[in-house]
Order: C-alpha cells, then structure tokens, then sequence
C-alpha cells in the first residue's frame, strides 16, 4: 500500500516539473517553446485526412444526406416598396402610386414563412454548424459509421482529449488563477508606484498566459500597432468569457463589469488591488450616468489601463456582430475596436449560456482540440461631428464585422432572452401604410385620369370623385 | 445543436412526409433540424410561442395570422396533439405550400389529390389570412381587422372604412358584400402567384 502512494507521489513531482519547466516558465517571460504549433500542425492534417474521409464515405454511401451549411432557403432581398410593388403591377386595377390590393397580403406571406424557415437571429444564439465533422461527439451530426480507420481516430481523440489534455489543462488553469490571486494580493501591498504597475503588469500577463496555455490557445495578433493605449476604451465582440484571456495574453486592460460572489468575487476583489478595474454593484447599473460618470473618470486618468467592454452586452456565437449598446459611446475618448474570430475546427467558443453553466462550459472548452483565433487591432475612431451615439457604433460595429469577416446586424443580442420591441412592428406597419395612403391626393386626379384613358378595361369599375 | 435532433426522426415517417408534401429527403431533414431549433420545450410539437420567438416574425405585422395558419381548426390527430401544438407533420404540410411549382409536377396524380402547393391551393392559403373565422368568406369586418394589422394606427377609421369597401366592391361579383374564393380567386388571376408565394428551398 505505501510503495504504492510512494509511487504516486513520485508521478506527482514529475507531472509538476514538466507542467513548471516546460510551460508555467516559458509563460512567464512570454516564449513558446513550439509544442502547441506542433500539436495543431498534426491536428491541422488529421482533420483533413477525416474530412476527405468522410466525403468519399457519404458518395458510396448515398442514402447519407450531404451537410451543407449554406442555409436552407434562398431568400429575395429587395425592399417592401419593390416587391409589393412588383404584385401590384400584374393586378388589374394598375395604379400608378399607392392603394390597397388583396395580393399585398401575398408579400408578408412570403416573409412570414422565409422567416419560420430561416432568420437571421435566433441562429446566432446557438453554436455554429461545421462544413465537416471535426472528430468530436458533440458537433457530430448524423454519425453512421464510415470506416474503421477513422473510428479508431476518433476514439484515440477522445483518450487523447480527456485523459491527457483535460487533467494537464485542468492543472494549468488552477495554477494560472491561484497565481493570479496570490499574485495581485502581494502586488496590492505595495505602495503605489512606477514598479508595483509594472509588477501589476506581470502578474496579469503571466497568469493569462497559463491560462491560455491551459486552454492551448494559438492566438495570432494583427496589427500590433493600434493596440489600445491608456486612457482609451477597447470595444471587441463577444463571443465567450475566454475573450478576455484571449485579448489580456497581449496586452492589460481595466475590466468593466457587475461584482459577483462566490469563485469570480474572490478573483475580482484580488486583481483590483493590484490595478484599477471597475467593478459595478448591481444597483449601479441601472443608473446610466453613475456609469458613465465612473468610466468617464477612468478614462481621464492618463495613467489608467485602457478599459475594456463588449458593447453586445452578452455572447453571440461569432458568426455574427449584433447591435452595439450606445453607452460605451457616449462617454468621449477614443475608441480601439478590437475583431476576434475564432476557428470552429478545432473548438467550438461560443457559451450558450442557456444551456451550459460556466463550470460545464470550461469543461468543454479543455476537452476540445484546441482554442485557434485570430485577433485584429484596428485603428481607433473617435466620435465625429455631427454623428451622434448610435451612428457612432454603428460605424464602429461595421469595422470590426468587415475585419472579422462576420455578418452585421443592427437586432439586439438582448434578444436572446427578451421579446422584440413593439416599435419595430410599428415601423413595418408605418412604412406599408405610407404605400397605401402615399397617393391619397392623387387619388381623385388619377381616378378621373383612369376613366377617361382606359375604357379597354371592362373590369375596372366607374370611379367618381367620392373616393376617400 | 440541432442537427443531432435528426435521429429521432424515422425514416417511415420521412417517406410518408416525402409523399404528402414532396419535399426531398435532404429538405425533410434539415427542416426537422430547425423545427427541433424552434422547440424550445423538446416536446416533438410547436405552440404559437416558439413561432412568437423569432424576431423577424414577430415584427411582421401579419406575423399572428401566418402563425395561425400553422394551426388548423380541429384537431386532426395527424397534424396536431392538441389544439394549440403543432407536430412536424403539420408543420411540414403547412410549408408545403410554398414549395415553387415544377413543371414535371404539374400533370402528375397524387393520391390526396392536387398537389399542396398548386396555385389553387397557394391561394387559399393567402385567403384563408383574410378569413378570419374559416367561413369561406371574408366579410366587411375581416377586411378591416385584417387591413387594421397592416397599418397599425397610420391610418383613420373611415379612410381604412372606404378602402375595404372598395375592395369589396371591385371583387364582389353576386352582390353578397363579401369575397368568396372563387371571387377572391378571379380578382387575382393575373397575379403570379406561382413565383410570389413561393420559396427556393436549396437540396
């Protein structure tokens, strides 16, 4: 029974000096000592020896149906005006400006059921669908089973993932925010000074660099130049709670947020010893210009780390950038936008918070092959003249989706939980009304116009003036 | 994600679905995946909720009546457990409808009769959006519910009054003040129907 926890406890020191040597130290001064390309260069090939895999085995198999993730539907885009106007056209009555026709009904019709197949919102409040399968269970979809070969990949994936991966990730993350606290703690000590922020710096860099060594993060970063500075806010969309790891592995900010209890308190209380971040109670946040009044301070202050915010206000599955809330846009200074875009190959980052809690969703995130992105700085925008809040973020909203390669939407990531404003269908019914009394005036003159110049038309019927 | 939702769907009951809507297996089951996306309890039926939850509908100033649609009258236990649910089956009858017409279908001889998305049946369907009470006509008062929903409060009383009224005036040929289908039908005839209620779906 000894020799056997003699031997455990052996096992132990040497898991603990290859997780130090080799990847808590390289962390700290901020060199990679290249297993992580290594391990995604053979992934990179794996996966696409499965792909074309599959593909042969879906043609000899044709009963299986082919996974296209290019929708469902083909949709018209044109304009209320274009095609309802277009109905009308074929419509007897042929008037040139407004007025109601039964086949208007035709046009919301058509919407209506394009939308129950396919909208452009409620898919982007669940994860992404792959082209291919990437060898994990959960992004499986229809599994028949193509070959032997790939079954055993798969399964030599699945002891890889969870038997070697998870528990060193696991590690890796306990020590990374253990560091992190104890860390801050003893920096916060200091008095303040040129040297307790540059330690503060440290601290923060090396524990979100375990931290994304925890996750075998490869992140490339564009643009290095327009990094944000101090007294600057950084916007960036929203995917996952990891994109703070994500953009802090480059760089420190001052984190904005609501005061949690439990495990994020005690990291919370920790690292705002160390550094400034802004921390709200949860009464605050009702009160617009309390807030904007706290970042407003901040921001002033040269001597602050820039803020960081994600102006969606909740996670969106990164195939997307949905409405920016104005506020972060109102307070002045200049803006950093920031685009993340994640690679779905090798793991999926988007946190359905619906369906997945935050201790299942780490759990995920360290049993999938690895954490791949790409992140853009892009060069600051300050608010023009003339251009108000919303427009404001708009553009910026714009620049990042562009940079990111993701679609723009103008619909609030709010409605992931909440039910759409009843202003937007007033707006709909404003515009169809406009197509129906835009020609009141014109009514009279037309109707007469027309029962003078068409008498070829036995069906029109005789219009007097009486009309509306 | 959804696409797991489709193997709980038979291959009986796609063949069966196959047959009554002509839709092709690829179509049946990614329209299985996103009817599973819609149904937010998981329990095989959507209720007008699950449709309500899609912003774009709901935005839709005839987004009750399209959703209505979706539940029939009565209950035919093919289509629907309960009044207010929806099963894939009626789901899918219901989509049908806006299938495009193919040439090669139009002589072909279904079983149930005409196929659901001829023209006669694509303009019942925007007929029935008029008819409120299923009675085979659309009265004075339909129209005006119906137009109230179009136009919000844009638009007066008595100026929505005169519009329905001369709709009803140009359609109605037997002097009942009411549009039957078959008036309904004749007013339209020109209309491409055909291309405006219908949907490409991709294989």
């Amino acid at each position: 029974m000894e020799g056997a926890w003699e031997i455990a406890f052996v096992f132990f020191q040497v898991w603990l000096s290859i997780v130090v040597g080799l990847i808590m130290l390289p962390a700290m001064f901020g060199v990679s000592l290249g297993f992580t390309d290594i391990y995604i260069k053979v992934l990179v090939k794996t996966l696409e020896w499965a792909t074309l895999r599959i593909q042969r085995g879906q043609k000899e198999q044709a009963a299986l149906p082919s996974q296209s993730a290019n929708g469902i539907i083909e949709k018209d885009d044109g304009s209320m005006q274009e095609e309802i106007g277009e109905l009308r056209r074929s419509h007897p009555k042929n008037l040139a400006g407004g007025d109601f026709t039964l086949c208007d009904a035709f046009y919301f019709c058509k919407k209506g059921i394009e939308n129950i197949v396919e909208d452009q919102v409620t898919q982007r409040f669940t994860s992404e669908e792959l082209a291919s399968w990437n060898l994990l269970t959960r992004t499986n979809n229809n599994f028949c089973y193509i070959s032997l070969r790939l079954t055993i990949i798969w399964g030599l994936g699945v002891f890889i993932r969870y038997c070697i991966l998870l528990p060193l990730r696991i590690t890796l993350a306990v020590i990374g925010l253990s560091w992190l606290v104890i860390g801050t703690i003893l920096v916060g000590l200091l008095p303040s000074s040129n040297v307790k922020n540059w330690l503060s710096d440290l601290v923060h860099i090396t524990c979100y660099r375990i931290c994304a060594r925890g996750l075998s993060a490869t992140i490339r970063y564009h643009n290095k130049e327009n990094r944000p500075k101090k007294g600057g806010i950084c916007v960036a969309n929203h995917t996952s709670p990891i994109d703070i790891v994500i953009l802090a592995n480059d760089g420190c900010y001052a984190m904005v947020g609501q005061v949690h209890g439990g495990l994020m308190g005690v990291l919370q209380r920790s690292i705002v010893r160390s550094c400034p971040h802004v921390w709200f109670e949860r009464s605050e946040m009702k009160d617009r210009h309390a807030v904007a009044k706290r970042l407003k301070d901040h921001i002033a202050d040269k001597t602050k780390l820039p803020i960081l915010i994600f102006p969606e206000g909740t996670c969106i599955n990164n195939t997307s950038v949905m409405m920016f809330k104005k506020g972060s846009f109102e307070i002045g200074g200049t803006i950093y936008p920031v685009a993340i875009k994640y690679d779905p190959q090798f793991g999926d980052a988007f946190w359905n918070s619906a369906k997945y809690n935050m201790v299942s969703y780490l759990l995920r995130m360290m049993t999938s092959w690895a954490i791949v992105c790409n992140v853009w700085y892009l060069p600051p925008m300050t608010r023009q003249d003339g251009e108000d809040a919303v427009q404001f973020a708009n553009r910026v909203k714009s620049a990042i989706a562009h940079q990111g390669g993701l679609v723009d939407l103008s619909w609030d990531g709010g409605l992931k939980r909440e039910k759409v404003k009843e202003s937007l269908k007033e707006e709909q019914q404003k515009m169809y009304s406009s197509m129906i009394i835009g020609s009141d005036f014109n009514e009279a003159s037309l109707s007469l116009l027309l029962s003078v110049s068409s008498p070829d038309d036995p069906s029109a019927p005789v219009k007097g003036s009486g009309g509306l | 994600m959804g696409s797991r939702a489709s193997s709980l769907l038979r291959e009986e009951d796609i063949e069966e679905i196959k047959k009554e809507t002509g839709f092709s297996h690829s179509q049946i089951t990614r329209l299985y995946s996103r009817f599973h996306s819609l149904d937010k309890g998981e329990n095989g039926a959507l209720s007008r909720e699950d449709f309500q939850r899609i912003p774009e509908l709901a935005i839709n100033p005839l987004g009750d009546r399209i959703i209505n649609a979706f539940f029939p009258e009565g209950t035919n236990k093919k289509y629907t457990a309960r009044e207010d649910q929806v099963n894939f089956r009626g789901f899918m009858r219901t989509l049908a409808h806006f299938r495009p017409v193919e040439d090669n279908e139009k002589n072909k001889d279904l079983t149930s009769g005409e196929p659901l998305n001829s023209r006669t049946n694509k303009l019942h369907f925007a007929f029935q959006l008029y008819d409120l009470d299923r009675d085979d006509k659309i009265s004075r008062d339909e129209l005006l519910q119906v137009l109230r929903m179009m136009v919000g409060v844009n638009i007066s009383d008595e100026q929505l009054g005169s519009i329905a009224d001369r709709t009803i005036q140009e359609a109605d040929t037997n002097g009942d003040m009411c549009i039957s289908f078959s008036e309904f039908t004749k007013v339209l005839e020109k209309v491409d129907v055909e291309q405006k209620m219908s949907i490409r779906f991709l294989h």
